[in-house]
């Protein structure tokens, strides 16, 4: 029997292993875990993470090998007797005091987190970033800077039904829009978020901030970015048709770079992937790309 | 009434009327058991159309408003036309036998309550039909987003209201039959574990049921009748729907696992050879988690904008879940070590349970830390952590269930072979479909989306073409069925060595009624 | 059927369940439609009502009469009770939800939208001139400036007639036990008259409101509680005087013994619910 359960189970991971192999798909990524992030939070809540997921991971590892254990000892087949014992007070006291300190102890560092998490005081800067079905728009408080920011144009055609386009061959394939949000490297950034109409959410992995943005309501959020480079989220609550068309894309630049765009200098190029100086021939002829 | 004879001799009445008019907790039981497959059968089409379109990047097959339409339909009809449906009729079956009682207490309303649910899913079913398609807001209906439904969505609401009055009369019904039906001498410490977690279910079904009907009734009068609940210009808050609906949605969820445990209870002492380890503490455990259910459900929103002290409480009640149901999952172990065990399909399914159940209470364990649960809320973490309590949770518990309890339904024993089978593509399958689903939702894949980033397509393809074969393994459950009720073998009352209780003491076939003078219990 | 005494009565099958359904059936239908513009709703939903009211009929008069034949033995007199209790507890909890809605707008809600808690840019940039306050009908002033309706007038008056009402309903209650049927029926009639004399005065109220206090369903979250708090308790009012009729009826026709009279003991513990239940709005909607 024991051995009789061992080729079902080896079965399945050689199927999930050949599955993974097989499937054609050249920019797999096969990605296992999170995104270890570049804000000055990320670090701490991806080690919470980690840690709590090889918490989790070995008592189940744990439990599976005592279950297996019991399958391999105690076979009716193998002419054991059954046992007549029925409780053991002692047993129901350790399995409920262990669990206990292990979640008390999950959840110290957790609330830590949370209190970090929550603390928007000092931000330098605030943002405005407001949810419409189907596109966040952005308002620099202070700044005159406002601007809508959509699904960018080939993204759109590409998702369109019997479009004819194949979507790997789309750089960013629903992840990229039409105007990013540009923010300075280093520097705690607010932002405020609320809705016109319906619950958004918006997200953005690497930045390890995801907050509902609620109609007549503004929720807080902060963070601050200690690299360069273009991140890519996309709205987290469903928020009807076109809810899975909605990315969101920020680009961390230095602080020379970011005035330059706040001047109206830089600009964002969809095509381009990048910053382009206003001035350049466009590489993109995107519009505005409405669902 | 001209069937208003003696019901006291084993005479079943015949016809279509039977069907119908029918009081007796058997047939109440069977039209509840057979209906549930049937939704089965209804959702999980719709999640293999779901799975279809998420095969590759890129629309395909469905527009995105039908995909969300699929959703929501989908989940609604697994929740509240399968499981829930599938262990009222359990109860309705099982409970009067197991506690040595002739029928349910109150077998009309009993009738009510199965014939409201066909009334209900054609409701709801319907919409797809109606100008702007079928509820697309997902399962938990928020507003704002729910209000623009179409012509479906006073459907949708009075659906809700019919199967939340359904299954409020069940429950009462399970209720009293618990506490006044008992044979003499059947205290409550001697109930069998299924009957105990039926009771504590019951009292959930009661105090949430009618929460979910005020809930929806607000929407229904904030889009119809302009009041503002959910709208902030007139001082409501979108939030509030989803404070009334957690409230009823988290001690839903177990609603649908509780008399699973209690399954799983019967199941595993019966092939162990060894009674229930630790009977009072399983009981405790069981109610601790009912109760603990009632004050932990805006885990469900943490990214909505609490503040602070809310999210702290709401974390830790949530992880104090983990302790009792811990001592469920040890108390089994313990039952299966050092007994006499075999593996016929009931034991598989529950082990299956057991060890799945524990991969999706782990991941639910992690949900509740606040600071993580930022990264996995709305992702497809979270799609594998409840669909690891509810598929190989809740659904094996039923599957094993039907298995261990078929020879006393039909009086023969099913095909064997094909309930081994049936158990092994599952179990292998129901992995390929939502294990790799931790790993799109940890690397961003939002839930919800009919078309993803092209980083998440392998993983999607390795769980739909796990769906496909989880769902094309289902079809075996129904050959198993039916090789019982045409069946070869005869089945002794005492259908397994080690089964106890007294459902096991009448014969196989169960009499029409079940006890009619109640048997001594000592 | 003649065993009631020893073993437990399983009632035969019966089409009043599935009539019921249908009942149900053809009331949402017609609903739905009606709310969706169709002309036939009301139509349909009339049907449904037709239906529903038959089953109810039907219903309850198999059951009087095969209780009135002395087949409910003392056990299932047990289950209709307990039966009847948690019933009344699911209304409970059904209230809860609409006194959660309140509870949590006058706490959490308007505070908020107000500024406070986290919430200080909600009111900075959203609501800039709004204060929280209650009552309110929120920030955009929905439905239009209203008068609410104070407690010291009818509403207090409305609860010494609910409380009135439940004395003389446990007074009835105590001559059908002791068997003095005459009181039993004339305190049973007083006790409904309350209660229809309190509708009155509710219906009266609501009247007051829409045409002189602008006080709608319409103005915002204040009207909103306050309508669906108020206006479900009086449709179990209406409910639950309707029954008491009903009980009334059946004592002048001599039904109910001094120790098995099940029906009116439910409908005493309905009414003594929809007592409490106004307790709770006369405190937390009109006064506090
Ligand atoms: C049967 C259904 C079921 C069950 C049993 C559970 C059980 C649990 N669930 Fe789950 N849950 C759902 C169904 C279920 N859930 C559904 C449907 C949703 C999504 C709804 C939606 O949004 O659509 C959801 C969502 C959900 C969320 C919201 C996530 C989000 O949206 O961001 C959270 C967060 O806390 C959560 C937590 C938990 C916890 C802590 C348990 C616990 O009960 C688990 C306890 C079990 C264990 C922990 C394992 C066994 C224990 C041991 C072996 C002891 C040793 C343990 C320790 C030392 C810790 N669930
Ligand atoms: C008890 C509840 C339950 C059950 C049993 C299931 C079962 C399944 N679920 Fe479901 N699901 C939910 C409850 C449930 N689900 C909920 C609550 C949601 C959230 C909804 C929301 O976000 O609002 C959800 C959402 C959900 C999603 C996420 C959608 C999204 O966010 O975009 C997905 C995607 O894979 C999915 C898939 C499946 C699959 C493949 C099964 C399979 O296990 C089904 C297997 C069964 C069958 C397939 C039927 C039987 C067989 C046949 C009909 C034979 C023919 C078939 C073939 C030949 C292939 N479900
Ligand atoms: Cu916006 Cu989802
Ligand atoms: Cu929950």
């Amino acid at each position: 029997m024991f051995i009789k359960l061992c080729k079902p189970l080896a079965f399945t991971t050689i199927l999930m292993v050949l599955t993974i192999i097989l499937v054609p798909e050249a920019q797999a990524a096969w990605e296992l875990d999170m995104p270890r992030g570049v804000s000055t939070l990320s670090e701490e809540i991806f080690g919470l993470h980690r840690l709590i997921l090889i918490i989790c991971t070995i008592i189940c590892i744990g439990l599976f090998a005592f279950v297996f254990y019991t399958f391999a000892t105690c076979r009716k087949s193998q002419g054991v007797k059954a046992a007549k014992f029925s409780h053991s007070t002692r047993a129901e006291i350790i399995w409920t005091i262990i669990p206990t300190l292990i979640v008390i102890g999950m959840a110290i560092p957790s609330a830590r987190g949370i209190i970090k998490i929550e603390d928007t005081s000092g931000a330098e800067m605030s943002i405005l970033v407001t949810g419409n079905q189907w596109k966040w728009s952005y308002d620099y408080l202070n700044e005159d800077k406002f601007f809508f920011s959509s699904l960018d144009k080939a993204s759109y055609e590409a998702s369109r039904r019997d479009s004819g386009i194949d979507p790997t061959t789309v750089d960013h394939y629903l992840r990229n829009v039409n105007n990013a949000m540009v923010v300075p490297v280093d520097t705690k950034i607010r932002l405020l978020l609320t809705s016109n109409d319906v619950i958004h959410a918006w997200w953005v992995p690497e930045l390890y901030v995801k907050k509902d943005a609620n109609p007549g309501f503004i929720n807080e959020v902060w963070f601050e970015a200690i690299k360069t480079g273009i991140f890519r989220g996309q709205c987290a609550e469903l928020c009807g048709r076109g809810h899975g068309f909605m990315p969101i894309v920020v680009v961390v630049e230095t602080q020379e770079r970011y005035e330059q765009w706040l001047a109206g200098d830089l600009k964002w190029d969809s095509t381009a992937q990048q910053l382009v100086p206003t001035n350049q021939n466009p590489t993109s002829t995107d519009t505005l790309a409405a669902l | 009434m001209s069937d208003s004879t003696h019901d006291d001799h084993d005479t079943k009445p015949t016809g279509l009327k039977r069907w119908l008019f029918t009081t007796n907790h058997k047939d109440i039981g069977t039209l509840y058991l057979v209906t549930s497959l049937i939704m089965f059968f209804v959702g999980g089409s719709m999640a293999m159309m779901i799975r279809l379109e998420l095969f590759q990047p890129g629309l395909q097959f469905i527009d995105p408003q039908f995909f969300n339409s699929l959703v929501t339909v989908h989940a609604l009809v697994m929740v509240f036309g399968a499981v829930m449906p599938a262990f009222v009729g359990l109860a309705n079956w099982m409970i009067p036998m197991m506690i040595g009682a002739p029928d349910m207490a109150l077998p009309r309303l009993n009738n009510w309550s199965f014939w409201l649910l066909p009334f209900a899913f054609t409701l709801l079913i319907l919409t797809f039909f109606l100008p702007g398609g079928a509820p697309a807001g997902g399962w938990t209906l928020y507003p704002p987003l729910v209000l623009q439904t179409g012509d479906s969505f006073p459907f949708l609401v009075f659906a809700v209201h019919l199967l939340g009055a359904s299954s409020i009369m069940g429950a009462i019904n399970i209720i009293v039959t618990i506490m006044n039906m008992r044979a003499p001498g059947m205290t409550l410490m001697k109930m069998p574990m299924f009957v105990w977690t039926w009771l504590i279910t019951a009292y959930l079904l009661i105090a949430v049921m009618p929460v979910l009907a005020g809930a929806v009734t607000m929407l229904l009068t904030d889009r119809f009748f302009g009041t503002s609940f959910f709208n902030a210009a007139g001082g409501g808050d979108p939030v509030l729907f989803q404070h009334v609906f957690w409230f009823f949605g988290h001690p839903e969820v177990y609603i649908m696992i509780l008399p699973s445990f209690g399954v799983i209870s019967q199941i595993v002492p019966a092939f162990s050879r060894k009674p229930l380890f630790g009977f009072s503490s399983m009981v405790y455990a069981t109610a601790s988690i009912a109760f603990l259910s009632f004050i932990v459900w805006a885990h469900h929103m943490f990214t909505t904008g609490m503040p602070i002290a809310g999210q702290l409480y709401f974390m830790l009640g949530t992880m104090l879940i983990a302790i009792p149901t811990g001592v469920k999952i040890f108390n089994w172990l313990a039952t299966m070590w050092k007994g006499e065990l075999t593996f016929e399909t009931p034991m598989l399914f529950a082990i299956g349970f057991i060890l799945m159940f524990a991969i999706g209470g782990f991941s639910g364990l992690m949900m509740a830390i606040v600071p993580v649960d930022y990264q996995y809320h709305d992702t497809y973490f979270i799609v594998a952590h409840f669909h690891y309590t509810l598929v190989p949770g809740s659904v094996f518990a039923l599957m094993g269930a039907a298995y261990y309890w078929l020879p006393k339904w039909t009086g023969y024993y099913y095909n064997e072979k094909i309930g081994q089978w049936h158990f092994w593509t599952s179990a292998v399958f129901v992995n390929v479909l939502f294990f790799p689903q931790h790993f799109l939702g940890l690397a961003g894949m939002p839930r919800r989306i009919p078309d993803y980033p092209t980083q998440f397509a392998d993983f999607n393809m390795v769980s739909s073409i796990g769906g496909f074969l989880f769902g094309a393994s289902q079809l075996l459950f129904v050959w198993a069925v039916i090789s019982s009720v045409k069946g070869k073998q005869k089945a002794p009352a005492k259908a397994w060595e080690g089964a106890e209780g007294l459902e096991w003491t009448l014969p196989s076939p169960a009499p029409y009624h079940s006890f009619n003078t109640p048997p001594k219990v000592d | 059927m003649a065993h009631a005494d020893n073993s437990y009565y399983i009632p035969h099958g019966s089409h009043w369940p599935l009539t019921g359904s249908i009942g149900l059936f053809g009331i949402m239908i017609g609903a739905s439609i009606w709310l969706n513009g169709s002309g036939i709703g009301p139509l349909v939903l009339s049907i449904g009502f037709a239906v529903l009211l038959f089953m109810i009929f039907g219903w309850f008069r198999l059951v009087i009469n095969e209780s009135e034949g002395g087949q409910y033995n003392s056990e299932v007199d047990t289950s209709f009770r307990m039966g009847m209790g948690w019933f009344i507890f699911s209304e409970v909890m059904f209230f809860a939800a609409f006194f959660g809605a309140l509870f949590y707008a006058r706490g959490i809600a308007v505070p908020w939208l107000g500024g406070d808690s986290n919430n200080f840019f909600t009111n900075e940039l959203l609501w800039n001139n709004f204060t929280a306050t209650w009552p309110t009908n929120g920030p955009d002033d929905l439905g239009g400036k209203f008068e609410t309706l104070g407690p010291w007038g009818i509403p207090a008056l409305n609860t010494a007639i609910l409380l009135t009402s439940g004395i003389t309903l446990t007074i009835a209650h105590h001559a059908l036990q002791k068997g003095s049927r005459g009181i039993l029926s004339m305190f049973l009639a007083a006790t409904f008259i309350l209660g229809f004399i309190f509708m009155g005065f509710q219906a009266y109220e609501y009247i007051h409101a829409y045409q002189e206090l602008n006080l709608t369903m319409e103005s915002g979250i204040y009207g909103s509680t306050f309508f669906l708090l108020t206006g479900f308790h009086g449709l179990h009012v209406t409910i639950g005087a309707t029954m008491l009729v009903v009980i009334w009826l059946r004592c002048l026709r001599g039904h109910f013994k001094p120790d098995h009279h099940f029906a009116f003991e439910a409908v005493a513990w309905y009414w003594h619910f929809v007592d409490v239940v106004w307790l709770f709005l006369f405190i937390f909607v009109y006064w506090l």
